[in-house]
């Protein structure tokens, strides 16, 4: 299952669907990498609103992403984690340390807007 | 001569235990107005059910009275236990205490017993038959009643406990984008778990990006209850809010110190006020004094 990336300008958003496989993930990682390689993208949202489950591996795939993406220059940030979701991944240990998150797509832009102005 | 061990019982007399338990009925029922009116005297005596007053009293004796009767002779006591719990509904919210309920019935038992030794004071041997059928079945009743009351308190109590800590952990809005969680009393780790799960929903809710968690109305905190904590800033960060913890007693600092908490992940300010400024200037709200106060 292929997850859809949606280019809005400098950023590139990508949406989780429920149950993503670890081959899907893996997919994903090397796909987004390479589409901010060719758009120059400055960004990247990860949106996980329909994930009703992380597991350790999908975190790690996660960190991997934004590490893989900062690189390249580029910001990662994770938004829609449930309030069910946050709960399980911390007492698992999986805090997604070092990767910027926001409520939800919108903030998650707002987040982006305000750091490139910053910068800017 | 027969022998009393216990339940088992020679019986030298022609009665079945269940014609015993019967005439046993007969005589309590026969007698019900006269028993019923001791056994008032005796719970006033005993000052016994303060909270009631007399109608009352005499309203429910009549209904206990009946219902211990129906409980020997038909010998079931789901009846007894559904009044004994309906009872303790009632009687619960006045403020009528277990050893009340206990001490009601064990008179009742005493009551009907001493009835007994008078009716069969001529026949000692008899009389003993008739207290081994009556005996096991008026404890049952005593035990039936009290459970009853007991198990009812406790579904009371469980039940304000719940309301109490639901209470207790509001999730306050107090600026756009910004909550106050104030924790005031014990956090066991029940308590850490729903104020967990309120707070995300809350910060999901009125889509807060900066949380205030104020525990100055929290004067110890266990390791357990510290890492809770520590795993709420974390959860709340993957929602996108930041979290402020303000009002950590010299205590719960050193709990925390000693436990290993990284500090770096804890964004803590002194007290509540410090907080909310803080909050506010990390939301770029400044606050500015427009004229004299008056």
């Amino acid at each position: 299952m292929e997850v859809p990336i949606l280019k809005q300008g400098e950023v590139l958003i990508a949406t989780f669907q429920a149950a993503l496989s670890d081959a899907d993930l893996n997919q994903l990682r090397s796909g987004l990498v390479r589409q901010v390689v060719k758009f120059r993208s400055r960004a990247v949202i990860v949106d996980v609103t329909a994930m009703d489950v992380m597991d350790s591996f999908a975190s790690r795939t996660l960190r991997e992403i934004a590490h893989m993406i900062r690189l390249r220059g580029a910001e990662t940030v994770i938004v829609g984690i449930q309030p069910e979701v946050a709960f399980a991944m911390v007492q698992l240990g999986l805090t997604l340390e070092g990767v910027a998150t926001a409520l939800d797509l919108e903030e998650g832009l707002a987040y982006l807007t305000q750091k490139f102005k910053n910068i800017n | 001569m027969p022998k009393r061990e216990g339940r088992g019982v020679e019986l030298v007399g022609s009665e079945a235990p269940s014609e015993l338990l019967r005439e046993l009925v007969a005589h309590l029922r026969q007698n019900r107005t006269q028993l019923r009116e001791e056994w008032v005297v005796r719970i006033t005596e005993a000052r016994l059910l303060t909270a009631m007053t007399k109608e009352e009293i005499f309203a429910e004796a009549t209904s206990v009275y009946d219902s211990y009767v129906e409980a020997l002779e038909t010998e079931t006591f789901e009846a007894l236990q559904a009044y004994a719990r309906n009872l303790s509904e009632r009687i619960i919210p006045r403020g009528v205490e277990t050893h009340e309920v206990v001490g009601i019935v064990l008179l009742l038992r005493d009551v009907l017993a001493r009835s007994l030794f008078a009716k069969y004071q001529t026949d000692f041997k008899k009389l003993n038959r008739i207290l081994d059928a009556y005996e096991p079945a008026a404890n049952r009743i005593a035990n039936t009643v009290a459970v009853g009351f007991v198990q009812e308190r406790e579904r009371v109590i469980r039940q304000q406990q719940e309301a109490i800590r639901e209470l207790s952990t509001p999730v306050l809005q107090v600026r756009e984008r910004l909550l106050i969680l104030p924790i005031i009393g014990v956090i066991d780790p029940q308590r850490a778990r729903q104020l967990t799960e309120q707070l995300l929903r809350g910060i999901r809710t009125n889509r807060a990006k900066v949380v205030v968690i104020d525990i100055t109305g929290v004067a110890a905190m266990d390791v357990t209850v510290a890492n809770h904590l520590v795993q709420t800033v974390e959860a709340s960060r993957l929602l996108g809010a930041t979290v402020i913890v303000t009002g950590l007693s010299p205590e719960i600092a050193q709990t925390l110190v000693t436990i290993g908490v990284d500090l770096g992940k804890m964004n803590t300010v002194g007290d509540l006020q410090g907080g909310i400024e803080q909050a506010e200037r990390l939301l770029g709200y400044k606050v500015v004094t427009l004229a004299e106060p008056r």
